[in-house]
């Protein structure tokens, strides 16, 4: 084990549910062995607004957030969001985001415009960008709820950890009746 | 024991229950609220929600006083409701031990101010601690404790949002033996604070500030870091880890008790460096005292009073610009902002205020968000319960047509923490006024929590339930009023009849939270907007629903959409279209 952090943004929209994929990924990483701290924010910021995780990990780890600048993998369940953390990245940066557009208010509103072709536009900084189906892949493994797992799935690739500890922090965390759903759509996810 | 990943609020729960904690009391509010909920779920500790923070740290004196060990809790501001009680205690100091957290919130996360509660200990004269990870918190925890019955003082526990709600890997301790019942002990000259008997516990306050600070030069809560011997930091809480990162080989002084101060162990450790920083968050706290110690120090001149630290502001404060980013969008990014969700029930009540001009006092829960366009229906926003005596008084100075204008708003258990307060006031001196009570049946914002109006207690059992009609009724109102807000057009026609009545009104705007966890609002099949029928003339977006959005390039001049993951099939966009474009889909 190396003594670098590896700093990892994750970042949505409010109401998402993406907690529990952040506690599936820090129980991975303690799991792994590692040193490891998850800051997230609570209350009004989570009232649909934009939402910023900071996980690290590494032998031992202090600050909780991320020296910005310093994200090495960009976990976004939102293209907007995405795009928005883009400076807080390190140039060798790797990025896994959902296919999924949520509208902000503004836009919504008719007086602001969501931004087109951001896949095209992340790429041309960060070639390492997987695009995920989150949704589709969800349903197909039997509920849209199940997105943030496939999500999981995806970013495991950008990971090198054994898919069993992921499987296993997985049937820990999830409640027992959604386990086999959770399973399936993190190896979905996974799948190429 | 086996290790766990804790947030700061978990493992200070931790820490209460091996400490032997045998009553917590709180009223919720972020960044604390999680203390609570996770100390109901360790056995023997009565833990319970106050209708306020006040009345929750007079729960947590009782018990001390009968001789147990007792943890309140509050977000930052909720110790100003909470400070009479606090001034008092320092005086009488404890029986069984009693810890405070404060829960504060630098960078205003979700807060009205962004206050530094370490101010309090000084004031209060009493220690305080502060944790920099979750370890430390649970480990402080239970050092407080401790320190709370060897000195007969209330001490105060300092989180930040980035401590309560950041997780770390922590070993627990172990569980605690048996905790002894508690047990009535008459003495007046310590529990009943009379002048007389007040000012013979004065100058043992000032002593124990004393004893504290001699104490503090010598525990490990208070510990040096040796570095390379070039650059020397005083630092504590969260700031502690930014301090470590930027300056990898410095001398760091890491204090655990940051009020009182370990003056001699500050001496020693700052002779030895000629740079010396003080590092932390908001006020100049540490570093005034250090100062008018006469030691000279880098710090608030350089770094900021205002916001949160990160690794990155200190790096620029200390040592320079940052490098330019990797990649930045040169277009204009549209914020988003929080938002009311998709069904909240709020929105209908603001929908009506907006419409009919209203001038809103407005006051602290999910429904401050009433303030956000499009609804853009409030108008002042202070405290707890502030709206309702901020109505009163405003209604005292305006001319005869302006004041029915004047509407207050405030949640159900907002209106139960101090609300009911301000209405007595209202009724009480004659004034006009309409007040909205907008009960969604839960303290929504911090994330669901019962209160004394919800029927059910912090452990979910079956409880009394206030009657907001009868008791709004018996302050002197005659005018009370239950509403659906669901039901847009008799909600308007309920408020503007009663902005007109020349007395004090109450309307209670009743829907559940639609996030309820317990009696779950069953969602609804989401709405779809007809094509062929909707004519753009966007009146559906004033509502400001997420679910809603506008499709610039259909139609002739633009059509509404509803995004089907996010509509939980409300309708009440429906009573906003005049064209009937809004349908319910089959599944």
């Amino acid at each position: 084990m190396t003594d670098a952090v590896t700093n990892i943004y994750m970042v949505g929209v409010g109401g998402q549910g993406t907690l529990l994929a952040s506690e599936i990924l820090s129980e991975v990483l303690m799991l792994q062995g590692y040193d490891v701290k998850k800051a997230e924010v609570h209350g009004m910021a989570q009232r649909g607004g934009s939402v910023v995780s900071h996980v690290r990990f590494g032998k031992k780890v202090y600050s909780p957030i991320i020296p910005e600048g310093e994200g090495d993998i960009l976990f976004a369940f939102e293209l907007l969001e995405a795009y928005r953390c883009l400076p807080l990245l390190k140039p060798s940066a790797k990025i896994v985001v959902n296919n999924l557009k949520i509208m902000p208010p503004g836009v919504n509103l008719g007086q602001e415009t969501y931004p087109e072709d951001v896949p095209d536009k992340i790429r041309r900084t960060f070639p390492d960008t997987l695009v995920v189906e989150g949704i589709p892949k969800a349903l197909e493994a039997g509920s849209d709820r199940a997105v943030n797992t496939v999500m999981l799935g995806a970013l495991s690739r950008q990971m090198n950890i054994p898919v069993a500890i992921w499987e296993q922090a997985i049937r820990h965390m999830v409640p027992e009746r959604y386990v086999d759903l959770n399973l399936r759509a993190f190896a979905l996810g996974r799948a190429d | 024991m086996k290790k766990e990943i804790l947030s700061g609020n978990e493992a200070i729960a931790r820490g209460a229950y091996e400490a032997g904690v045998r009553v917590a009391s709180a009223y919720p509010g972020t960044p604390s609220t999680e203390i609570l909920e996770n100390i109901v779920r360790y056995p023997g500790i009565d833990a319970s929600w106050a209708p306020n923070e006040k009345v929750a740290l007079e729960v947590g004196i009782g018990a001390s006083f009968g001789g147990a060990r007792a943890l309140v809790t509050m977000k930052h501001v909720g110790v100003n409701v909470a400070a009479d009680p606090l001034f008092t205690l320092s005086y009488t100091g404890v029986r069984g031990g009693l810890v405070l957290v404060s829960a504060d919130d630098p960078e205003l996360h979700s807060s009205q101010n962004e206050q530094d509660n370490r101010h309090y200990a000084r004031a209060a004269k009493l220690p305080v601690f502060e944790p920099a990870d979750s370890q430390e918190a649970l480990e402080m925890t239970r050092l407080a404790f401790e320190v709370s019955e060897q000195f007969d003082t209330p001490v105060m526990l300092r989180t930040t949002t980035r401590i309560s709600h950041s997780k770390s890997v922590v070993t627990p301790g172990e569980p605690p033996g048996d905790v002894a019942e508690g047990s009535l002990e008459k003495n007046p000259p310590k529990f009943v604070m009379l002048p007389g008997n007040a000012r013979k516990r004065h100058p043992l306050v000032e002593k124990r500030l004393k004893d504290l600070e001699e104490w503090g030069s010598s525990q490990p809560v208070n510990r040096v870091e040796k570095g390379e011997g070039r650059i020397g930091i005083i630092t504590a809480g969260i700031a502690y880890n930014y301090a470590r990162e930027t300056f990898p080989e410095a001398d760091i002084l890491k204090l655990g008790m940051v009020y009182p101060l370990p003056k001699q162990l500050i001496r020693d450790f700052a002779s030895r460096f000629d740079t010396l920083y003080v590092i932390e968050e908001l006020d100049p706290f540490i570093e005034e005292q250090v100062r008018a110690m006469g030691i000279d120090v880098v710090g608030k001149e350089r770094l900021s009073v205002c916001g949160e630290l990160t690794p990155g502001r200190v790096r620029e404060a200390l040592i320079g610009p940052p490098e330019k980013p990797a990649c930045q969008p040169d277009e204009d990014i549209p914020n988003r902002p929080p938002n009311m969700c998709p069904g909240c029930p709020h929105r209908g009540s603001f929908l009506a205020l907006n419409r009919l001009k209203a001038y809103v006092t407005g006051d602290i829960g999910c429904y401050t968000l009433g303030f956000m366009p499009p609804l853009s229906a409030m108008d002042t926003c202070i405290c707890m319960g502030a709206s309702i005596g901020n109505a009163a008084g405003l209604v005292r100075v305006l001319p005869e047509e302006e004041k029915k204008k004047v509407v207050a708003v405030i949640g159900d258990s907002t209106f139960l923490h101090t609300g009911v307060n301000g209405l007595l006031e209202m009724v009480y001196n004659g004034n006009r006024g309409t007040v909205i009570i907008l009960d969604n049946r839960i303290t929504a914002m911090t994330g669901r929590q019962d209160h004394p109006g919800s029927g059910y207690n912090l452990r979910g059992d079956d409880t009394s339930q206030v009657n907001l009609e009868q008791l709004c009724r018996s302050l002197g109102i005659e005018n009370v009023r239950v509403i659906d807000p669901y039901d847009l057009a008799a909600t308007q026609r309920t408020i503007a009849e009663e902005m007109e009545r020349d007395a004090v009104s109450v309307i209670i705007a009743r829907r559940p939270c639609m996030l309820m966890k317990r009696n779950k609002v069953e969602l609804k099949p989401p709405l779809f907007v007809d094509a062929d029928k909707c004519v753009g003339c966007k009146s559906c977006l004033k509502l400001g629903c997420p679910a809603i959005q506008w499709d610039a390039g259909a139609g002739e001049r633009g059509q509404a959409r509803i995004d089907r993951l996010l509509c939980v099939g409300c309708q009440v966009c429906e009573q906003m279209c005049k064209f009937e474009a809004f349908g319910v889909t089959n599944d």
